[in-house]
């Protein structure tokens, strides 16, 4: 481990921390591997995001502050989630007293896959995948943190998870007819509006499905939960593993 | 009802609503396809926003502009604050001119004012020459998109209905016969109005004209036949200079439909001799939404429909689920301004995934405007249950030993309920998706095991 390497704090969703520790695992080992110096501060609970989408934002301040408080003393956040990193980021109650600390976390926060390429400028990662993987495109870590082009927009495509994935040796991408279509999980929603979340999952892994995904992955685990979810229940053989351990495990 | 229940009922037809879904994925793939054959495109869309907020900052004055300009060209102008006013002038104008059927084109607007069940009870004669909304018109329906209004009908249905109404053969869908039966049954009814009603597209401050962008061409024929033409417009549909259009027109069809240009771009100046123009500038809770700090440019629309084209709730759940005239991510934002307790559910009938955002020409923060609309309808709707158990998980994640006992709680409760209480029915999240297995310990456990 570099000694003047800066500090880098992991930031693990409540979700994934509960029920995806190998995720949390991963993204540990992962950066490790990539010569950062990675702790994970005691006492962090969760950004807020259900409460804040639900329409109790106002409910949140307590929760951004312990959050802004627990990570203060570190040059980096990481995390390997998108949805939760935007919400730090874009959806924070102001915390009286705190305007300077949250401003800083505000920059300094960042999503595992971004992180490497425009923190740690890593272009290529060395190693081996051999497997048909299908890129499932967070909403959040897409629209809102701009981590690929977006169908929508007049822009030159990109994809920074692409890029790393594509590298590997072995590892066929799977092209799919919609790239970027919402899977339907959408939080509180996935529950509100069941019928819809459900046909949405379900049109999503037909795309996948069509085009022969062999493993299912991408930087949100929400996602993968509801779209894991609906396909264990429809008995389908598809795998599903967040780019963390994808990239971890072709590393190691 | 609700829009999740509508949802659930339009997902019945499984086929239909995914034939629903695939048809206007298409609008969507069009638009796409076609907007980046502009390279410049993003740069119009900026600009197009950049132009309506100006508009939106100066309302008053533009308004004041378009009036005496309008006025100057020998156009009489009208205001109404509502619906109720906006549906009586257009009356008065019609009981002036005897007149006791008119044919109309190209007006969400009027929708919105619930015009043809006022002007029929008052004795007249409404025709929607659109096709789209003569056919819904023919079933009683309200549209189900702003652009296509009869997006949610397939053409063996419409086929049935106008062998019903126009006596068409039966079992005939080819589409080339059936809208020729309707051209010839709409033909009639030009012929007999004596007044014209149009929506407007954009009303120019510095000519006073204003634009009707149409498809079929039916709101110029209409307003050529008439001796009257009765125009309806929000106010918040004024551009400031006839050179503003050329950001507009290259936005509007495209996004809508994935069009170059609309078929029929009509500027409407001054009437011809012996002739009237009328123009009603309608505000309708609209000034109400200006003062809004946090929702004012959801003014800036220009009901292109691309919102809705791109919804993957829309596509899936179809216009009626919204229950409002306006629907998809737009009217979902619009509505709870003109009533929240009615559209309290609007708001959450979304992902926030923020497409909607990302396609609008104008730029409109569509989905952060959602989010926000939440707050507020929590603020006065909130459901006390959901309230409570929100501000249990606020009390839990602000304090660590808390959230360290209720996730442990969690994982063993998941790891030693019986999957029939699990997949319990009242357990939503397990109708129709399985629960990820339990690990034997958290990331926190871990961590503190192995590294620290």
């Amino acid at each position: 481990m570099k000694t003047n390497s800066p500090s880098v704090a992991l930031f693990i969703p409540c979700y994934v921390d509960q029920f995806y520790p190998q995720v949390g695992i991963a993204t540990l080992e992962l950066l490790e591997k990539l010569g950062c110096q990675v702790t994970y501060p005691s006492g962090q609970t969760c950004c807020g995001q259900p409460l804040a989408n639900a329409g109790y934002a106002r409910d949140t301040v307590g929760t951004a502050r312990h959050f802004i408080e627990t990570f203060n003393d570190y040059d980096y956040v990481v995390c390997p989630s998108g949805s939760c990193t935007l919400h730090v980021k874009e959806h924070f109650p102001t915390i009286a007293g705190l305007e300077k600390e949250q401003e800083a976390l505000e920059h300094k926060i960042y999503e595992l896959i971004e992180f490497i390429t425009d923190v740690l400028k890593i272009e290529k990662l060395e190693g081996k995948f051999p497997h048909r993987v299908g890129f499932h495109s967070s909403c959040h870590g897409q629209r809102g943190l701009h981590l690929s082009s977006g169908s929508e927009l007049n822009q030159p495509p990109y994809n920074k998870a692409r890029k790393l994935l594509e590298n590997l040796a072995g590892l066929e991408w799977v092209e799919l007819s919609r790239t970027d279509e919402c899977c339907g999980f959408g939080g509180t929603f996935a529950v509100t509006e069941e019928a819809l979340s459900i046909q949405m999952g379900k049109d999503r892994l037909a795309d996948h499905l069509e085009h022969k995904t062999e493993i299912l992955t991408g930087g949100d685990m929400s996602c993968i939960m509801h779209l894991q979810g609906i396909a264990t229940r429809s008995k389908q053989e598809l795998k599903f593993l967040h780019l963390a351990e994808i990239l971890n495990q072709a590393l190691s | 009802m609700t829009h999740p229940e509508n949802a659930a009922e339009f997902l019945k037809d499984s086929q239909k609503s995914k034939w629903h879904d695939e048809t206007l994925w298409f609008v969507r793939d069009k638009r796409d396809k076609v907007s980046k054959g502009i390279p410049e495109w993003e740069q119009l869309r900026e600009l197009a926003s950049g132009i309506k907020d100006n508009v939106l900052a100066n309302l008053a004055n533009y308004l004041e502009e378009f009036e005496r300009n309008t006025t100057k060209n020998g156009i009489i102008v009208h205001w109404a604050a509502d619906s109720e006013e906006h549906n009586r002038l257009v009356l008065e104008i019609l009981q002036q001119q005897n007149c006791t059927a008119v044919v109309k084109s190209k007006s969400i607007l009027t929708e919105e004012c619930h015009l043809n069940p006022y002007l029929e009870k008052h004795g007249v004669e409404v025709v929607d020459t659109d096709l789209g909304e003569r056919i819904v018109q023919f079933l009683n329906q309200p549209p189900s998109h702003i652009v296509l209004p009869a997006i949610h009908l397939k053409k063996g249905e419409i086929s049935e209905l106008f062998h019903e109404k126009l006596h068409t053969e039966k079992g005939n869908e080819d589409p080339a016969y059936l809208t020729q039966a309707a051209r010839v049954h709409l033909r009639e009814k030009f012929f007999a109005a004596k007044v014209a009603i149009t929506g407007v597209n954009f009303g120019i401050a510095e000519t006073g004209e204003f634009v009707v962008c149409t498809n079929e061409g039916n709101a110029d024929m209409g307003v050529h036949l008439a001796q009257v033409h009765i125009a309806c417009m929000g106010i918040e549909k004024i551009l400031p200079r006839r050179k503003d259009l050329g950001v507009f027109l290259r936005l509007l069809a495209r996004s809508a439909t994935g069009q170059p240009i609309t078929n029929y771009n009509s500027h409407f100046r001054s009437p011809s001799t012996g002739k009237e123009i009328h123009i009603i500038l309608v505000d309708n809770g609209r000034t109400a939404q200006l003062a809004r700090e946090k929702f004012r440019n959801s003014l800036k629309c220009i009901r292109c429909g691309a919102c809705m084209n791109t919804c993957p709730i829309y596509r899936r759940s179809g216009g009626f689920s919204y229950n409002s005239t306006v629907p998809g991510p737009i009217g979902s934002i619009l509505s709870p301004g003109l009533d929240l307790k009615k559209h309290s559910s609007l708001p959450f009938a979304s992902t926030l995934c923020g497409s909607c955002t990302d396609v609008c020409p104008v730029k409109i923060n569509i989905h952060e405007q959602l989010y926000e609309w939440r707050q507020e309808v929590t603020k006065t709707q909130g459901e006390f249950a959901k309230g409570l158990s929100m501000k249990l998980a606020n009390g839990i994640f602000k304090s660590p030993l808390a959230y360290k006992i209720s996730g442990s709680l969690m994982r063993n409760a998941v790891k030693s309920l019986p999957n029939s209480l699990i997949y319990h029915p009242l357990n939503t999240w397990g109708k129709n998706r399985n629960l990820p297995d339990p690990p034997k310990e958290s990331f926190q456990q871990w961590y503190r095991k192995n590294r620290s």
